[in-house]
């Protein structure tokens, strides 16, 4: 990997010239907590300004930019012998600026799904390839556990990683493009002392992780534990809102439906974000439902990212970002449900 | 018109209105671009708000409101004769709706603190489907246009609508918007039917459930989340009991 230091002045004009010819997204900040803290989501920038480079947590991933909540698949353009179907996988160019690498780690999970499958997205693939990233570190959060899924530091999957060492970001670069970019905007060689900051830096990062998860035995766990109450204990609080795939950067099911216009001449086949936790997600045609208890429901969500991923792929599907616990009224979240887990087994 | 080449019955529809405000009949007037396509799928017999025609072969019946009188109950019951089709349209005739207010208090005193000393005919507030059998229930308050065309669609293909069974939340969470709880409101999104695209949430106001409760929503978690987050019983009460949507949970 190389590296290079760009000063916050030229990072500056750098996303300006980005804005030009590119759709820009970044965390921008747009309502106000209860105790009057921001609350960040990723949107298209219209300025500078509205970067907040020190924000702490989105409330939702930045997923939607590459699998969008609803999608056209393909368009009918209907008449009296038949229909002709149009299909466009191209997208305008994109930046996203203040991935975090857990963001970028779920990418690389979802790659392995959706691009590098038998049956690859060609929606995703289109999204993935026309789409410039732009990292970003921070300090963990009180509940990140990232570092217990092994998504804390990112090595591929991005264009460009910042690092904030005072004065300047040190970026490590990732792709030509990024490095064409960089270059324009007068980049610096990295110094001794650039060095000495970005290990400072990433060493006081490291020391601030507070929240673990044991995830060692979980696959081997869960099979022992799949009667376990402690699914009935949270699936009677889950409110079976969806709201946690919703915000993780990695839930990828989906539906599909078909529309048709007022006038009978278009009509479209749409792809829509779904949650194994609503509750028809298991029903089939005729209306049997194979899960409508909201503790299985609940389990399986846990299964898929827990295990039957790292089946799969060797890796769980969760990257620790806590999002869907932040989002669940019911107080759910990964850590509790795991401990709760581990603590019944040793009973 | 045609679909595929087939020609396709134009249904006749007639729109009824009941105790409401006429919000929801408003409703399917407005979005003019659309109009022309939208009567070009079905033909209007009886509808006070945009025609004089008064005819009484209509197969399809949208009712609109809630039941508040005898006479009405008995309107109801001949159109449900007439009609192939009954489609209870908006939270009133859903779910009694916001008149469903006075229920709540013994129907003397509201009388006479709304009327005084005039006399006016008037009963309990009943939802349609407590006087006739109901096909399909079009929720909202007032209904969206968008899904009053979706469900005219299906209607003239003869295909049955599937409303979303899960709550507001999902379609929430798909606008990017922040949670109200986080900003300190109260919402019934997690227990309410979704297909209003989360409005209300979008334009940061809680939830107040007239689109009706959401296919097994659980009710009890929620409650007990309100109260933890310290909303008082007179608030959640307040809240849970303005459209009536959730008498049966």
């Amino acid at each position: 990997m190389l590296f290079k230091t760009i000063t916050r002045e030229n990072f500056k004009k750098m996303v300006e010239a980005l804005m030009e010819e590119n759709e820009v997204i970044g965390p921008k900040a747009r309502d106000l907590d209860t105790e009057g803290k921001k609350i960040y989501r990723f949107l298209k920038l219209n300025s500078f300004e509205e970067l907040e480079m020190d924000y702490t947590r989105s409330y939702s991933s930045p997923k939607n930019y590459f699998l969008p909540f609803k999608e056209d698949l393909a368009v009918y353009d209907l008449h009296d012998k038949g229909w002709d179907q149009d299909i466009h996988y191209t997208i305008h160019p994109r930046v996203i600026i203040g991935m975090r690498a857990c963001d970028i780690n779920a990418l690389l999970k979802l790659d392995q799904v959706m691009a590098k499958s038998v049956y690859p997205d060609p929606y995703y693939f289109a999204r993935r390839r026309n789409t410039l990233i732009i990292g970003l570190d921070h300090e963990p959060l009180e509940d990140c556990f990232c570092r217990s899924m092994n998504a804390d530091t990112a090595f591929h999957g991005f264009d460009l990683f910042l690092t904030d060492i005072g004065k300047d970001y040190f970026a490590a670069i990732n792709s030509d493009t990024a490095y064409m970019i960089l270059n324009r905007f007068d980049a610096k060689d990295v110094t001794k002392e650039d060095q000495f900051l970005y290990k400072k830096v990433k060493s006081r990062i490291e020391s601030k992780f507070k929240t673990q998860v044991t995830i060692t035995i979980l696959p081997e766990l869960m099979d022992l534990e799949f009667e376990s109450e402690v699914w009935k204990k949270w699936g009677d609080k889950c409110l079976s809102c969806g709201s946690c795939a919703m915000v993780c950067p990695t839930c990828y099911c989906y539906g599909i439906e078909e529309d048709i216009d007022l006038d009978f001449s278009m009509a479209v086949k749409r792809k829509f974000l779904y949650s194994c936790n609503l509750l028809d997600f298991a029903t089939v045609a005729g209306g049997h439902n194979f899960r409508p208890r909201a503790d299985v429901r609940l389990k399986y969500r846990y299964y898929h990212q827990f295990r039957g991923f790292v089946e799969a792929f060797n890796q769980s599907l969760c990257v620790g970002c806590n999002r869907c616990g932040k989002a669940c009224l019911a107080g759910i979240s990964p850590k509790v449900v795991i401990d709760d887990l581990i603590e019944t087994e040793k009973r | 018109m045609k679909y595929l080449g087939i020609t396709l019955a134009k249904p006749k529809i007639g729109v009824f209105g009941f105790t409401g405000c006429e919000g929801c009949q408003l409703q399917i007037a407005n979005n003019e671009e659309n109009l022309k396509d939208l009567f070009g799928l079905i033909e209007v017999v009886n509808f006070r708000e945009i025609s004089s025609e008064k005819r009484g072969d209509y197969e399809i019946a949208f009712i609109e409101g809630s039941i508040t009188t005898e006479k009405e109950a008995k309107n109801l019951k001949n159109i449900r004769e007439q009609a192939g089709i009954l489609v209870a349209i908006g939270a009133c005739a859903c779910l009694g709706g916001v008149n469903n207010m006075k229920s709540r208090f013994p129907l003397q005193d509201v009388v006479k603190e709304v009327y005084g000393a005039h006399s006016i005919d008037t009963g309990p507030v009943r939802k349609v489907r407590e006087i006739v059998s109901v096909d399909v229930e079009l929720p909202g308050c007032p209904i969206s246009k968008p899904e009053f065309e979706w469900l005219v669609r299906h209607l003239v293909l003869g295909i049955e609508p599937q409303f979303p069974k899960y709550p507001v939340c999902v379609e929430c969470k798909q606008r990017l918007n922040s949670c109200v709880f986080d900003m300190g409101m109260i919402c019934l999104g997690p227990v309410t039917r979704a297909g209003c695209d989360a409005v209300c949430p979008r334009n940061r106001l809680g939830c107040w459930g007239c689109r009706g409760s959401s296919e097994e929503a659980n009710f009890e978690s929620l409650m007990e989340i309100l109260r933890e987050k310290g909303f008082s019983e007179e608030h959640i009460a307040e809240r849970i009991q303005f459209f009536n949507a959730f008498s049966g949970n």
